[in-house]
């Protein structure tokens, strides 16, 4: 590599150099300044966050770096500034209750860094070593992040069972990885897509293709590879499974993307029916499993799983309607759970304690009409009702697998979407129907905020969508 | 483009919602509620003053782009099959905000809001020209509406919301997928109007009309969809029951007329008799049950169903007088049984029981309710000079032509909706006076005359002199039969 072309790279990437940077400044800040550094240092890692994504969105070109391993596209910087935008939001939640979720120590802020570091990083990986690296670069912060509250045994449970699976997760990618390898001769999507046009398909490689889904499947939390999400969701402190919910789940859905589009376009077939199969079932387990919860979080747990199911339909089209449908459905997914989340962090008793039953918000819209009011919204967004946004990401995704002719797929789709309904409403109905059981303490402002602009958001989409669809279009054309 | 007329008859409602949400008093909401709906009827009145009668095409057509990049904008336009409904929306609108005046008395603001969306929904609904801003209003309408009957309704609210809801949405997703296939079999446009004029193959038309259907069917009810009907109707506050029968029933048959007939004429033809049969069995068995039930809103319900089946016989009877005769019906429909759930909810504000067998003389105590009760009582049931008298009377000469055995089957129908309407009326307001001495019944007040008169005269309008209304509907129904047996003679 010459030192023009090595320039070259380093240029496209300038907003993961930021974070990386940044991210090893700020461990030498917390170090030297102590345990009372926290709040300090959460500011800092939200300022470095925004620098990078101000970099991506006005300074990045676009093109090849590192000799293939990373690109810069339409895409990835679609992906990467929702990914960006999960992680600052989920950082500002984390605020007022770092103290009581006891997460208060200044890594935390650094790791959930390294872990936007990381998804950065596999949304442009265009090489099965940097997409391993990037994945468990983004992992490994998120298993201590998980189990950060080490004196609570939830919290260490949760970190411990999202460690071990992730790691038979990773295994499992890797050895995939390993097969298509051994039987494509390389390791780079591009290469991988030309010596399987050329050499057709082989049974190995459909092996190693079939573990390396299973392995991202984990990763996006989609069924048979859900177990981990609702123990983990639950256990984890809320602030932390907000971050979960969010970021990573966009970032796990881009590579996905990209390596079934880009390295096995010419074996849609083969990839096309595991797609098929795991959506169904997402959708199915997310719509049934979710009806005898009590906790808010595990309801968002096996709703998030849902969810997965309904962008993978977008995925399973194979088409560039498909992609764009996964697009818009990760964007508006993305804003409806951190709304949710800020909900969720603001059911807190007076008296200090956060609660997590749907009993708990008995009668909010008595007491809070306004959290009421955002919280039905979000609600009836993500049961997809219109004009709430979630009703267009589903219609989108729907739109491209009729498009592909897969009715089946939509028509189940469709029908687990109304079973899905049921649990939303009752968190609505819990809210509106019933009688009040106490008062929240004063929600802090920067949750305000938070689920005051994912509700404008949600309500607002039937005017906006029009230039998101566009932006989601263009990032989806890179494909096609 | 010329006044955007039904834009603003459209988007008052809602920008009324939007307005009484700053609103803090109580009063203040119900005036602001009650002048928004006077304005929105005014402006309907409006428009039906400057309808063409003499155009089968649409009329006050507007479009302005919305999302450009898929084909959708938002266009509206009126045409002689759905001019009668945006009025009767707007009609029961203002009659729906005086029936809540006293009978809602806590989150009234809340409750304004939702009514005021549900209005401008249901608007757009009957007046959009685009499939998908169609399908937007006709999902959306079910927020509003699961929270009135949720948060405002009787004591199996929660139970009735939840059916309500999700039998709907069942059944309007999977019209969802049928609206997304005839995109991409239409040439990917949402315009009503283009798709209109689609010839597509038979098998095709047969699934679509089946995944229409479900959606309609559920909406009209048709049986054997129709079990959340009860349930929602008993449950919601009495502006809800006026609306959900007024004007929410209606919108199946809407749909029908609007999109099933034109854009699959061969598939309506094929199956008009398996509908022409549904809608005899809906009629005979809404009247069976109605003839069994002692609560007086599950009556009106009931009856409901059987009336409903009228509508769709006419529908599928695809001669003209049974169209005409259909959506006349569906508009007296609406009137007639609007003023039913009113008179129910009426006596219910005062004696807070619905049991028919707790009342009994109420003609002694409350002579003006119940000579109205008598009008609109024999509205229902049809007799001569009343508005349902001409619907049926069309509806039942178009299903005689149509098929003679379904034809008999219905006039059965009618028979049993005398039965069980003046065995009603008979149980309520006649005999000795059981109800004044165990409730204090006072008659009606001014508030409460004003939303019976004007559903009175439009009783009476229709009934003796229908022509105006016929004429509004006149070439509309010829064209769409014309477009329908042009296009549908095929296999």
């Amino acid at each position: 590599m010459t030192a023009e072309t090595l320039l070259a790279s380093l240029q496209l990437s300038i907003p993961e150099l930021i974070l990386a940077v940044g991210a090893m400044a700020l461990l030498m800040i917390g170090v030297f300044a102590g345990e009372k550094s926290a709040s300090t240092v959460t500011g800092l890692a939200v300022a470095v966050l925004i620098i990078a994504g101000l970099w991506l969105v006005l300074k990045t070109g676009e093109g090849e770096a590192y000799g293939g391993a990373f690109l810069s596209d339409p895409f990835a910087k679609f992906m990467k500034v929702l990914a960006l935008i999960g992680s600052i939001t989920a950082m500002v939640m984390t605020v007022g209750h770092a103290r009581s979720a006891q997460i208060d120590r200044f890594e935390f802020p650094v790791l959930l860094v390294l872990a936007t570091l990381g998804m950065l990083l596999m949304i442009s990986a265009n090489d099965l070593i940097s997409l391993y690296l990037s994945l468990e670069l983004q992992s490994l912060a998120l298993y201590v992040v998980a189990a950060i509250n080490r004196d609570s045994v939830r919290s260490t449970e949760a970190g411990l069972k999202y460690f071990v699976l992730g790691a038979l997760s990773s295994g499992m990618l890797l050895y995939g990885m390993s097969l298509i390898y051994g039987f494509t001769g390389h390791t780079g999507f591009t290469q991988i897509a030309a010596a399987l046009t050329a050499e057709g398909r082989s049974l190995g490689l459909i092996f190693g293709l079939v573990f390396v889904l299973a392995g991202l499947a984990f990763k996006i939390s989609a069924v048979p590879f859900h177990m981990w999400t609702p123990d983990v969701y639950e256990g984890a402190p809320t602030p932390v499974t907000a971050f979960f919910a969010a970021a990573p789940k966009v970032a796990a859905m881009a590579i996905l993307v990209r390596i079934v589009i880009n390295a096995f376009e010419p074996v849609v077939a083969d990839w096309q029916q595991i797609i098929v199969f795991i959506s169904i079932a997402s959708m199915l387990l997310g719509a049934f499993a979710a009806i005898g919860q009590k906790n808010i979080k595990r309801l968002m747990a096996y709703s998030s799983i849902g969810h997965m199911g309904y962008a993978l339909v977008g995925l399973a089209a194979g088409s560039m309607a498909g992609v764009r449908g996964v697009l818009l459905y990760m964007l508006i997914y993305m804003v409806m759970t951190l709304g949710t989340f800020a909900c969720i962090l603001a059911m807190r008793r007076k008296e200090g304690e956060n609660v997590e039953n749907i009993d708990d918000l008995a009668g909010l819209s008595q007491t809070n009409p306004f959290m009421a009011t955002v919280l039905t919204v979000l609600m009836f967004s993500l049961a997809g009702i219109p004009p709430m946004a979630g009703f267009f990401g589903k219609y989108f995704v729907f739109m491209a697998a009729i498009e592909a002719q897969l009715y089946a797929l939509a028509i189940i789709g469709v029908l687990a979407s109304v079973v899905g309904a049921y649990y939303y409403l009752r968190v609505i109905k819990v809210m509106w129907f019933d009688d009040a059981k106490g008062e929240f303490a004063r929600t802090a402002g920067e949750l305000k905020l938070v689920f005051g602009l994912s509700g404008l958001f949600v309500i607002g989409y039937v005017l906006i969508g029009g230039p998101l669809g566009s932006a989601a279009e263009a990032a989806a054309r890179t494909f096609f | 483009m010329a006044f955007p007329l039904l834009s603003l008859i459209v988007l008052v409602p809602a920008a009324g919602a939007a307005v009484v949400m700053f609103l803090r008093s109580d009063d203040l909401v119900r005036w602001a509620a009650l002048t928004v709906t006077l304005l929105d009827l005014a402006l309907a009145i409006v428009m039906l003053a400057g309808f063409d009668t003499g155009t089968s095409g649409m009329q006050f057509v507007e479009r302005r782009p919305w999302v450009p990049a898929l084909g959708i904008t938002f266009a509206l336009g009126v045409d002689g099959i759905s001019a009668l409904f945006v009025f009767l929306t707007a009609l029961l609108g203002w009659i729906s905000v005086l029936a809540s005046w006293i009978a809602i008395d806590r989150k009234v603001k809340q409750f304004t809001i939702s009514l005021l969306a549900m209005q401008a929904l249901m608007l757009g609904v009957f007046s959009a020209l685009d499939l998908f801003l169609f399908y937007v209003c006709w999902e959306a309408m079910l927020i509003p509406m699961y929270l009135i009957i949720g948060v405002w309704g009787g004591d199996g609210r929660v139970y009735a919301a939840f059916k309500f809801f999700l039998y709907t949405l069942a059944g309007s997703l999977l019209f969802l997928v049928g609206i997304i296939v005839l995109y991409f079999e239409g040439g990917r446009t949402f315009d009503i109007l283009a798709l209109m004029a689609l010839d597509l193959p038979f098998e095709v038309q047969s699934w679509l009309f089946f995944a229409f259907l479900v959606a309609f069917a559920v909406k009209v009810p048709m049986v054997p969809f129709h079990t959340w009907l009860p349930d929602a109707h008993v449950q919601a506050p009495t502006a809800g029951s006026i609306i959900l029968a007024g004007v929410l029933l209606k919108m199946g048959a809407y749909g029908f007329l609007r999109f099933s007939l034109p854009m699959l004429p061969e598939a309506s033809v094929y199956y008009s008799t398996l509908m022409m049969a549904l809608s005899a069995l809906a009629i005979v068995y809404g009247g069976l049950l109605a003839l069994a039930q002692d609560d007086l809103k599950k009556l009106v319900a009931y009856s409901s169903i059987s009336h409903m089946g009228f509508v769709t016989l006419g529908i599928f009877a695809l001669n003209p007088l049974g169209l005409q005769g259909s959506i006349l019906q569906m508009f007296n429909h609406g009137v007639t049984t609007g003023a039913l759930f009113l008179f129910v909810g009426l006596i219910y504000e005062r004696t807070h029981t619905r049991s028919i067998a707790d009342y009994g003389g109420l003609m002694k105590v409350a002579p003006v309710y119940t000579g109205f009760l008598a009008l609109f009582v024999l509205s229902s049931m049809a007799l001569p000079g009343t508005n349902a008298f001409v619907g049926e009377l069309l509806v039942l000469s178009g299903g005689f032509a149509a098929n003679l055995a379904l034809g008999a089957i219905a006039v059965l129908g009618a028979l049993l909706g005398a039965a069980y309407l003046l065995g009603m009326y008979r149980r309520v307001a006649l005999g000795p006076a059981n109800v004044g001495a165990r409730f204090k019944v006072r008659d009606v007040n001014g508030r409460e005359m004003a939303a019976i008169l004007p559903l009175a005269v439009f009783v009476l309008w229709v009934g003796l002199y229908p022509k105006p209304f016929l004429a509004i509907i006149d070439s509309s129904a010829m064209h769409l039969l014309q477009q329908l047996h042009d296009k549908g003679s095929g296999p």
